[in-house]
């Protein structure tokens, strides 16, 4: 996983309340067996018309945006499914923050685990950054994890929550699997507890 | 004296491996349920790793949602399907974990094969890959979905990464009315509560109409907590429980299912023990539900009209409701009963088991789907298929004109061939209508069994009470 330090970049503004993992990365696409690719899918069904041309209003489509690296969203951003396909599909397409009132709490996770920050904010913190992201190319944000701070466009600064263990893995890049090899001795303790009073566990 | 705990924390405690000190549990997992779509990238991940399936045994693997549903001895036709189901099929082989093939009567869709094979005990710590892991908290155990590299995670060290969440009790209260049943409760709750309602908790069912459910009802009502945004819903077990239980292939036989019955019998939620939040239902309230909107939450009484954007006073919900009527394609003031159908699906997750088959057949019988509605029956297991066919429901689904289908998850989410043409209406016995989900530009009306057939032999939205007089 690569390192999440400080982010530099264009916002996208999409002010849509319960963006849903299907509309992040419809079904067709969760076919592959890679991570990678996924890109170009993302928003698939808003972002192309049915024979598969651009869809001229959607904001990843407008040139100011095209290479947008921070999305600003409405609340429970991620709702529905638990496929990772979503994270994968953002990251491929160069976003690696998400700010938002709220999120579900499998693509939260998920996000985590692919160098990807979520960011919550109150409402009316949303809504000011979706007023800098609808300026377009001209308006950058850098969003500083060490700092837990996003810089506005005019120099004003919104500060974030974060929890601490993931901050400290996002900025280290840490995976997640060697930390908790390191704890095998704990967990073959707790099998051989559970073997005497759980057998039916196995 | 024992500070008094939940059902949730008696669970998460008796599962605990290792408490950081900023409070990150390592959370010991008993049960994983694997599918095709959400695995070839965690064991790509152990490959390139050179790590194990550290305990094979505790895994089952089957596939679910690519699987065609109509004739299989050639196989998958799409490419992309096939690779993955094959793909499933040889890390399976590579890695020594459990796995149940397409052409096998146990296959079906995971969330059914799990409770099915007594692989779904009570008090037990279960995962998979699907947001829908939910429906087994049914049972009392913790269940929850999970992402891929979770499931990576999972397979590597039999362990998840948690921190510990805000518990919620929702309790039912009293006797259901006839015609409203466990869709019908668990789809109240998505619409009270909201689709973020139950966000960073795991929500508790009780009360008497819960209490009152078979083990099929309690399953549809925890599969779709996560339409609530609960990540895991849980029911304490009780006998219906352990009636369901005693004697399926992979539950505890002898003397350890008797240990097994006494210990699950101490969990239920103590006296006094703290929720952050509850809701209370009155059952006797209830009448049959249905959607109306692309969110779970969009949600009706039968009797009701569709809403008009300016009933909402929130702002973002307003735009939200412009753009559901806009994708649906309904009129603010029609009343739902006039809203015409083209298509009716049964089966999923949450409504593809035996008692759902045998609610919807039971209300088909010596009737005909109405002219132009195309109609199909997914049954969510090959058991549940078997167990159809020997009652003979099969045959009075297709006197009615319903199409009798192999198992898989089939048009719930429309990864196989089964979906919606753009514009068409759906009334669906599945968990989510969100935009395109059962194919793109599909409208879909989330309902229960009975309602699906209601609407399929009027052709319309309609109130199941009406046929049942």
């Amino acid at each position: 996983m690569d390192k999440f330090t400080v982010l530099t970049g264009v916002a996208a503004p999409l002010a849509i309340v319960n963006i849903d993992t299907d509309m992040l990365i419809p079904k067709q696409f969760l076919k592959t067996i890679k991570r990678t690719g996924l890109g170009k899918n993302l928003f698939d069904e808003m972002r192309y018309t049915q024979d598969g041309k651009e869809v001229a209003d959607f904001v990843l489509n407008q040139p100011a945006w095209r290479q947008a690296k921070i999305l600003v969203a409405g609340k429970n951003f991620g709702c529905g499914s638990s496929r990772e396909h979503a994270p994968w599909a953002l990251l491929d397409f160069g976003i690696r923050c998400v700010i938002a009132p709220s999120f579900a709490d499998i693509f939260y996770n998920n996000c985590f685990k692919n160098g990807i920050l979520p960011i919550a904010l109150p409402q009316e913190q949303v809504d000011q950054l979706m007023d800098d992201a609808r300026k377009g190319a001209n308006a950058q944000m850098t969003i500083d994890l060490a700092a837990q701070t996003i810089k506005r466009p005019d120099g004003g600064t919104i500060a974030f929550d974060v929890d601490p263990f993931r901050k400290h893995c996002l900025l280290e890049g840490l995976d997640d699997i060697g930390l908790t090899l390191r704890k095998a001795a704990a967990i073959d303790g707790f099998e051989a507890r559970l073997r005497q009073s759980m057998p039916w566990v196995g | 004296m024992a500070k008094p705990r939940t059902l949730f924390e008696k669970i998460w405690d008796a599962h605990l491996v290792d408490v950081q000190e900023d409070g990150t549990c390592l959370l010991y997992i008993d049960r994983h349920l694997v599918h095709e779509v959400t695995s070839p990238q965690a064991f790509e991940g152990l490959k390139v790793a050179g790590r194990k399936v550290r305990r094979p045994e505790l895994v089952l693997a089957v596939a679910d949602h690519n699987v065609p549903t109509t004739d299989r001895s050639k196989g998958i036709a799409d490419p992309e399907s096939r690779i993955q189901v094959e793909t499933l099929e040889a890390n399976c082989r590579d890695f020594g974990v459990p796995y149940f093939p397409m052409d096998d009567i146990r296959q079906g869709v995971v969330h059914i094969v799990g409770p099915e094979q007594g692989f779904t005990l009570p008090g037990a710590t279960i995962v998979c890959g699907d947001s829908h892991t939910s429906t087994h908290g049914a049972f009392g155990a913790l269940a929850f979905g999970i992402g891929t590299s979770e499931v990576e995670h999972v397979l590597a060290t039999q362990t998840l990464v948690q921190k510990p969440a805000k518990a919620m009790l929702i309790r039912v209260d009293g006797a259901l009315p006839a015609g409203v049943g466990a869709k019908d409760i668990v789809l109240a709750v998505v619409g009270r509560i909201g689709t973020a309602g139950g966000t960073g908790f795991v929500v508790e069912f009780a009360g008497e109409a819960i209490q009152r459910l078979s083990m099929e009802g309690r399953m549809t009502v925890c599969n779709m907590t996560i339409e609530a945004g609960a990540r895991a819903g849980l029911i304490a077990p009780d006998e219906t429980t352990f009636a369901y239980l005693a004697g399926r292939p992979q539950a505890p036989k002898g003397a350890t299912w008797e240990a097994a019955v006494s210990y699950w019998k101490t969990l239920k939620t103590d006296e006094g023990a703290h929720f952050d939040a509850e809701v209370v239902i009155d059952a006797a309230s209830l009448v049959p539900m249905v959607t109306w909107g692309t969110s779970p939450e969009d949600v009706l009484p039968i009797t009701a009209s569709v809403p008009s954007p300016a009933d909402f006073a929130d702002e973002n919900k307003r735009s939200a409701v412009e753009r559901s009527l806009d994708y649906m394609g309904l009129t603010p003031g029609t009343p739902l009963r006039e809203v015409k159908i083209d298509r009716v699906f049964i089966g999923s997750c949450t409504n593809g088991r035996i008692e759902d088959l045998r609610a919807a057949a039971a209300l088909a019988k010596g009737r005909k789907v109405a002219a132009g509605v195309g109609a199909m029956v997914v049954p969510g297991s090959g058991l549940v298929k078997e167990q159809a066919e020997a009652e003979g429901l099969h045959e009075v689904f297709l006197a009615a004109g319903f199409e009798w289908r192999e198992p898989g998850c089939s048009m719930c989410l429309a990864m196989n061939a089964d979906r919606l043409e753009p514009g068409e209406r759906c009334a669906s016995t599945s968990n989510r209508n969100f935009e395109g989900r059962q194919g793109r530009g599909g409208r879909t009306h989330l309902v229960g069994p009975e309602m699906a057939v209601a609407a399929a032999v009027t052709g319309r939205l309609a109130d199941v009470r009406e046929l049942l007089k």
